[in-house]
C-alpha cells in the first residue's frame, strides 16, 4: 500500500489530538454551565475513568487494526493515543487525590491497602507511568527497540487492572465493566493468536533448515 | 508528534483546576439555578395536571411541622429528584427522574398480610388519612457515601402498623415494591437485582417514632422518582432500606429477606444502620459528601440519630450485626 503523504498525516494528527481533548473540554464546559448534576465530583471521577479505559483499549487496537487493514501509517498515532490514556488516567487519579481525599495521605494509604478496587486502580496508573516516561523517541533509542517493546507490554497489565478496578467498584449490573473486559479480551486474544502462529512458523522453518542440513 | 516529553503532560498541575473552579461556580449558582428549575418544574407540573388531585407536583394540605425535623438546610428539590438510586428504572442516578415520569402511582392499593388479625387491602387515599401528615426534615445517607437533607411529608409507620393490627407473635415487618415491568424497564432484566425489591425491619424499629411512611416531598405529592405513592423512610439507616412504591406489607416472626442482602450478604446486612466505624468491604463509611457541599463531612453514628435509636441495639455487636 502507498504511504500517505506526510502533510496529510500531520494534519490528521492535529485533528485526532483535538478530538482526544474533546472529553476533557466537554467536562470543563459542563462544569462552567452547571451541567455536572448534583454530585459533580462523582461525574468527573466516572467520566475521566471511562475515558482512561477507552483510550487504553483504543491504543491496544492500533496494532490489530493496522495489521488487519494494512494501514501502516496508523502506528504513528499509537503514542499519542497511549499518552491520552495516561492523561485521562492522571486526571482520574488527581480527582481522587485532590477532590475526593483532599491530599489526606493517611486516608489514601488506608484506602489503597484496604480497598481492592483502589489497589487495582492505583496499580493500573503506576503501570502506565513508566510507559509515559519512556514514550519519547530518545528513550526508544536509549533502551533499544526490543527492550522498549518488552517494557511497553506493561500496557496489557495496566488495561487488565483497569477493567478489574471497574468491575470491583460497581454495586450491581456488571454489563458496563464486562463490555470493557470483553473488548480487552479480544484485543489480547489477537496477540496470543499472532504469537502462536509466528511460533509455529518459526518451528517449521527451523525444522525445514534442519532437514536441509541433514 | 504533538506531545513529546512527559513534561508536556501537565495534567497533574492543571486539570483539576477547571473542575475546582466549576465547583465554586456550581455552589454560587446552585441556589438560583435550582430555585429557577424547581420553580419551572413546579409550574409545568401544575399546568399539566391542574385538575388531578393526586398528580405529581400537587400541593399537600394540612401538613404539620415536626419537632423531629433537623434544622439543617434541605437539599434542593432538583438534586433530590435528579440524583437518586431507583434500580427498577436505571442503575444510573441521573436517569430515573425521566424514566419515572409516566409511572402510574394512582390508583394504588397496599396489601396487608401475614401475622395480622385480618389481612386487608388499603387504598392509598385511605392510607394518607391514617394520621395527620407531618413534615419530617431528615438527613439521608446513601451507602455509597453521599448524603442529602430531605423535607419528607409523611406519617409515623407506627400508625400504619396499628391500623394493620398485627398478632402479638409478629416480630418483623416486611415490605415489597410493585412489579410493573411495563413501566419499570429494569424489571424486564434478570441481571440487575432480584425483583420485586423487598425490605424489612424489626417490629420495634418499625414502631420507632422516627420511622415514617413518606407520601410527599417539599409539601408536594411524592414525585414518582422518589418512590410514589408510598415509601419507607428510616433516617438512621442507609438509604436503600427506604423501599419505594410499596404494594405489600407483611408481618412475620422470622427475619425477612432483604434485596441487597440477598445480592451481597457480606456488604449489606439486614440492619444496615449508618455506622462510620463499620466500613463497607469496598469503601470507607467514615465520611460522606453532602450533595451541594464541596468537602466531605464526617458521618455520624446512626446518621446523627444515636440519641433516639441507639437503645434499640443495646447489647448488640454492631460490627457483626451491620
Amino acid at each position: 500500500m502507498k504511504p500517505l503523504p506526510e502533510k496529510f498525516v500531520r494534519a490528521l494528527k492535529a485533528l485526532v489530538f483535538l478530538c482526544c481533548l474533546g472529553p476533557a473540554f466537554v467536562l470543563m464546559w459542563k462544569g462552567f454551565h452547571d451541567g455536572l448534576g448534583a454530585n459533580p465530583i462523582d461525574v468527573i471521577t466516572r467520566t475521566t475513568g471511562k475515558w482512561t479505559l477507552t483510550f487504553l483499549l483504543i491504543t491496544l487496537s492500533v496494532t490489530p487494526v493496522r495489521k488487519l487493514s494494512g494501514l501502516t501509517w496508523l502506528i504513528r498515532f499509537r503514542r499519542m493515543l497511549g499518552l491520552f490514556a495516561f492523561f485521562y488516567g492522571s486526571l482520574h487519579l488527581m480527582t481522587y487525590v485532590w477532590l475526593d481525599k483532599f491530599f489526606d495521605v493517611h486516608e489514601m494509604l488506608h484506602d489503597i491497602a484496604k480497598r481492592r478496587f483502589i489497589t487495582a486502580g492505583m496499580t493500573a496508573w503506576f503501570l502506565m507511568l513508566p510507559l509515559a516516561l519512556t514514550s519519547t523517541t530518545g528513550w526508544i533509542r536509549r533502551m533499544g527497540g526490543k527492550r522498549w517493546q518488552k517494557l511497553h507490554r506493561l500496557i496489557y497489565f495496566s488495561a487488565a487492572a483497569g477493567v478489574v478496578h471497574f468491575m470491583w467498584l460497581v454495586k450491581a449490573d456488571l454489563r458496563r465493566p464486562f463490555t470493557y473486559g470483553a473488548i480487552l479480551a479480544a484485543l489480547l486474544a489477537y496477540r496470543v493468536i499472532v504469537w502462536l502462529i509466528s511460533r509455529a512458523r518459526a518451528r517449521r522453518t527451523m525444522a525445514g533448515q534442519q532437514i536441509a542440513r541433514a | 508528534m504533538l506531545i513529546k516529553k512527559p513534561d508536556d503532560i501537565p495534567s497533574l498541575e492543571i486539570t483539576p483546576k477547571p473542575a475546582y473552579l466549576s465547583r465554586r461556580k456550581f455552589i454560587a449558582g446552585a441556589a438560583a439555578a435550582s430555585a429557577a428549575l424547581a420553580g419551572g418544574f413546579y409550574l409545568r407540573e401544575h399546568m399539566d395536571t391542574a385538575n388531578t388531585v393526586h398528580a405529581q407536583g400537587a400541593k399537600l394540605s394540612g401538613i404539620v411541622k415536626s419537632p423531629l425535623s433537623t434544622s439543617e438546610k434541605p437539599t434542593s428539590f432538583k438534586d433530590i429528584t435528579n440524583y437518586n438510586n431507583y434500580y427498577e428504572f436505571s442503575i444510573d442516578k441521573y436517569e430515573p427522574n425521566g424514566l419515572a415520569k409516566n409511572f402510574r402511582a394512582r390508583p394504588w392499593t397496599v396489601a396487608i398480610d401475614g401475622m395480622v388479625k385480618k389481612p386487608k387491602k388499603l387504598d392509598i387515599d385511605a392510607i394518607m388519612k391514617l394520621a395527620p401528615l407531618e413534615e419530617r426534615i431528615y438527613r439521608h445517607r446513601c451507602v455509597e457515601g453521599w448524603s442529602m437533607v430531605i423535607p419528607w411529608v409523611g406519617f409515623p409507620l407506627s400508625a400504619l402498623i396499628k391500623a394493620a393490627d398485627p398478632l402479638p407473635s409478629a416480630k418483623f415487618v416486611a415490605f415489597q415494591t410493585v412489579v410493573a415491568p411495563d413501566q419499570m424497564p429494569n424489571q424486564k432484566r434478570n441481571d440487575v437485582l432480584d425483583w420485586p425489591y423487598v425490605e424489612g425491619l424489626r417490629l420495634d424499629e418499625a414502631m420507632h417514632p422516627l420511622a415514617i411512611m413518606a407520601v410527599g416531598l417539599y409539601d408536594e405529592v411524592l414525585p414518582n422518582v422518589d418512590g410514589a405513592p408510598l415509601r419507607l423512610v428510616v433516617p438512621w439507616k442507609y438509604g436503600f432500606k427506604g423501599i419505594k412504591a410499596i404494594v405489600k406489607i407483611s408481618f412475620t416472626d422470622s427475619m425477612p429477606p432483604t434485596t441487597w442482602n440477598k445480592m451481597a450478604a457480606n456488604e449489606y446486612g439486614f440492619y444496615s444502620n449508618v455506622n462510620p466505624q463499620k466500613d463497607h468491604p469496598r469503601w470507607s463509611q467514615a465520611s460522606e459528601r453532602r450533595i451541594g457541599e464541596f468537602r466531605k463531612r464526617p458521618t455520624l453514628m446512626f446518621n446523627g440519630y444515636a440519641d433516639q435509636v441507639a437503645s434499640l441495639y443495646s447489647g448488640m455487636d454492631l460490627q457483626k450485626n451491620y
